[in-house]
């Protein structure tokens, strides 16, 4: 039983990635194939998770190669749910590049960059196979090498190979992960590996792979002792990029740390969900610290990523049905705020000329649109009840609770506090306050447009979330009861 | 063997992380290499030493060696030659620019350039 639209999320942007090496000087061409394809992207992926909730999981055996043998695309309702958040950033970051990269970024290829970058990202999540999965981790990292020093600026240099050289490091890592595992189990297919593991129960060799791969993965989605690389990368590139990678970069981290702590290795939880917990929290609150210390609008909202990562995993470590229902809500959630947060902070920089608040001020004057969507935002990332990151951070704390992880439970509660003071803070600075001459840099509307979309979609996404709520609960029932993902592929 | 392979690999990993700690970018490009060294081997080593022949079909032997972690291996190599290539030539760029090769001075300050 394959299906065809599995591969399609993946083809339409490698296809167009290689399409638009062809057509390099010609800006403008680029331009309408880059944001054509990314909505046929985003489309496709909307079709598929309709076919999924409709259908169920849905395989794709790649050359009709049985699932253990052959490598299989798997798009589970969690996966597609990704698909879908992901691709709509990458059609707003992609509008909002058109008026901020500039032509001498766009003629070195960045759209094609774009798409390879979101291709890996499509097919790291719907990939069934460990191996698979670093090759796509590869393609979206090697894409992500060439986004953060396009331009080749002094700090793009110096960021990008600090950049490189931990992911080199943490891929090299990987392999070697990839390497143990296959020596203990014979298999690199995620279901096998998780029907073996439950035939033959998880030795003690087998929780330190699941700890290595936490690492390799941690360092990935910048979870705490790992989370350093993080800062000065994310400050160097243009803010489009930036929304790309603190949208979706990190999350495909954080997804599959879900994905094989959920899967595979669900029988020693008592020393691998407590370290991820641990660890979750020590995140949070190291993320609350960095963007309560900081008076620079990207360097705040980058710090709110690494909060946003702690406050996911946790979710994952308490691993009742609610918490995990809650970590899928507050996922989506945050890749769509940051995707929003980035964008507007980007505008914020650029109508002000400087990045630091306190030489700001004043700028809800002349630019009220701007400033009403980014305290909207704001609301929205603290998880103030109407807006979409309340449900989320809701069932996360109830299924703290439910664990028995009251204190973590709380400090996922207070986190909210200090997200919301970090944000205020900014919004207050800069846009409250004595006007200060700001220099002028033309007409800011076509560039708030994308941002205004993302953050419609995140209202509706918190106002409508009786109708996300089936979605939700069939991608929470696959990360509950991994012998749903594990019949779809092998069919027993 | 595959004791004997094990000493080897960590020997790579060793002398790879003493690389990636020093100043040099040069070296820390070194050092990523034999850390890629390593980790191939090790999944060669992984996979079993056990004596076959190569897993070629014309060879028409009784046992053959296990072709899948030879076709990982290279996948990674190329992969990896990607990477450490790109990061050459940023090393490079990165020295025409900045003027250093030494990790110290390319450290960040806020308001840097």
């Amino acid at each position: 039983m394959s299906n065809p639209l599995v591969m399609l999320p993946l083809l339409v942007p490698l296809l167009t990635a290689v399409l638009l090496i062809f057509f390099s000087r010609k800006v403008v061409l680029q331009r309408w194939i880059s944001a054509g394809a990314s909505l046929i992207t985003l489309i496709l992926s909307i079709l598929l998770a309709a076919d999924v909730h409709a259908n169920g999981i849905q395989i794709e055996e790649i050359g009709g190669w049985k699932a253990p043998f052959g490598i299989v695309f798997v798009a589970d309702m969690y996966a597609s749910l990704l698909l879908v958040t992901s691709n709509l950033v990458c059609f707003a970051a992609v509008l909002y590049s058109f008026h901020t990269v500039g032509r001498d970024r766009e003629v070195f290829f960045y759209h094609s960059g774009v798409h390879f970058l979101i291709a890996g990202i499509t097919g790291a999540f719907l990939t069934g196979d460990i191996f698979n999965l670093f090759v796509f981790f590869e393609v979206l990292l090697m894409a992500s090498y060439l986004l953060i020093v396009l331009g080749g600026t002094k700090i793009q240099l110096r960021e990008s190979i600090k950049y490189i050289v931990i992911n080199v490091v943490a891929s090299a890592l990987f392999v070697i992960t990839v390497a143990y595992l296959y020596a203990i189990t014979g298999t690199l297919n995620m279901a096998d590996l998780s029907q073996k593991l439950s035939e033959n129960g998880q030795s003690g060799l087998l929780t330190v792979i699941a700890i290595l791969l936490l690492v390799v993965f941690g360092i990935k989605g910048a979870i705490f002792p790992f989370y350093f690389w993080l800062p000065g990368s994310y400050e160097a590139p243009p803010a489009a990029v930036t929304a790309l990678f603190g949208a979706l970069l990190t999350k495909v981290g954080v997804y599959s740390i879900t994905r094989v702590y959920t899967l595979i290795f669900i029988h020693d939880k008592g020393v691998t969900h407590e370290v991820l917990a641990w660890l979750a929290a020590l995140t949070i609150l190291f993320g609350v610290i960095g963007s309560l210390s900081y008076w620079d609008v990207k360097k705040i909202v980058i710090y709110n990523i690494v909060t946003a990562i702690g406050v996911i995993l946790f979710g994952v470590a308490a691993a009742t049905p609610a918490a995990l229902e809650g970590s899928i809500y507050y996922l989506l959630h945050d890749i769509v705020i940051k995707g929003t947060l980035f964008l507007l902070a980007g505008s914020i920089a650029a109508v002000a000329g400087t990045s630091q608040i306190k030489q700001m001020g004043g700028l809800i004057k002349s630019h009220p649109a701007l400033a009403w969507m980014f305290f909207i935002a704001a609301l929205s990332l603290a998880g103030i009840p109407p807006f979409s990151g309340f449900i989320g951070k809701l069932k996360i704390v109830q299924g703290g609770f439910e664990a028995g992880h009251y204190g973590m439970a709380l400090v996922v509660l207070l986190s909210s506090l200090f997200i919301l003071q970090s944000m205020m803070r900014i919004f207050i600075r800069a846009f409250w306050g004595e006007e200060k001459p700001a220099p002028q840099k033309g007409v800011i509307k076509p560039v708030l447009f994308p941002a205004a979309l993302l953050l419609a979609v995140s209202v509706l996404y918190g106002l409508g979330t009786e109708f996300a709520a089936p979605f939700i609960t069939q991608a929470a029932e696959v990360l509950n009861d991994p012998t749903i993902y594990i019949d779809a592929v092998l069919k027993e | 063997m595959e004791i004997l392979m094990c000493f080897v690999c960590g020997f790579l990993f060793m002398v790879s992380v003493y690389l990636l700690l020093s100043k040099s970018l040069l070296r820390i490009i070194i050092g990523t290499a034999l850390l890629s060294h390593g980790a191939h081997l090790l999944i060669l080593t992984m996979g079993g030493l056990k004596k076959g022949a190569a897993p070629l079909l014309g060879e028409h032997a009784a046992s053959y060696v296990d072709p899948l972690p030879q076709a990982l291996i290279l996948t990674a190599i190329v992969i990896s030659f990607g990477v450490t290539s790109f990061l050459l030539v940023l090393a490079y760029r990165s020295y025409q620019e900045l003027g250093t090769d030494n990790l110290d001075h390319m450290r960040g300050r806020e308001g840097h350039e």
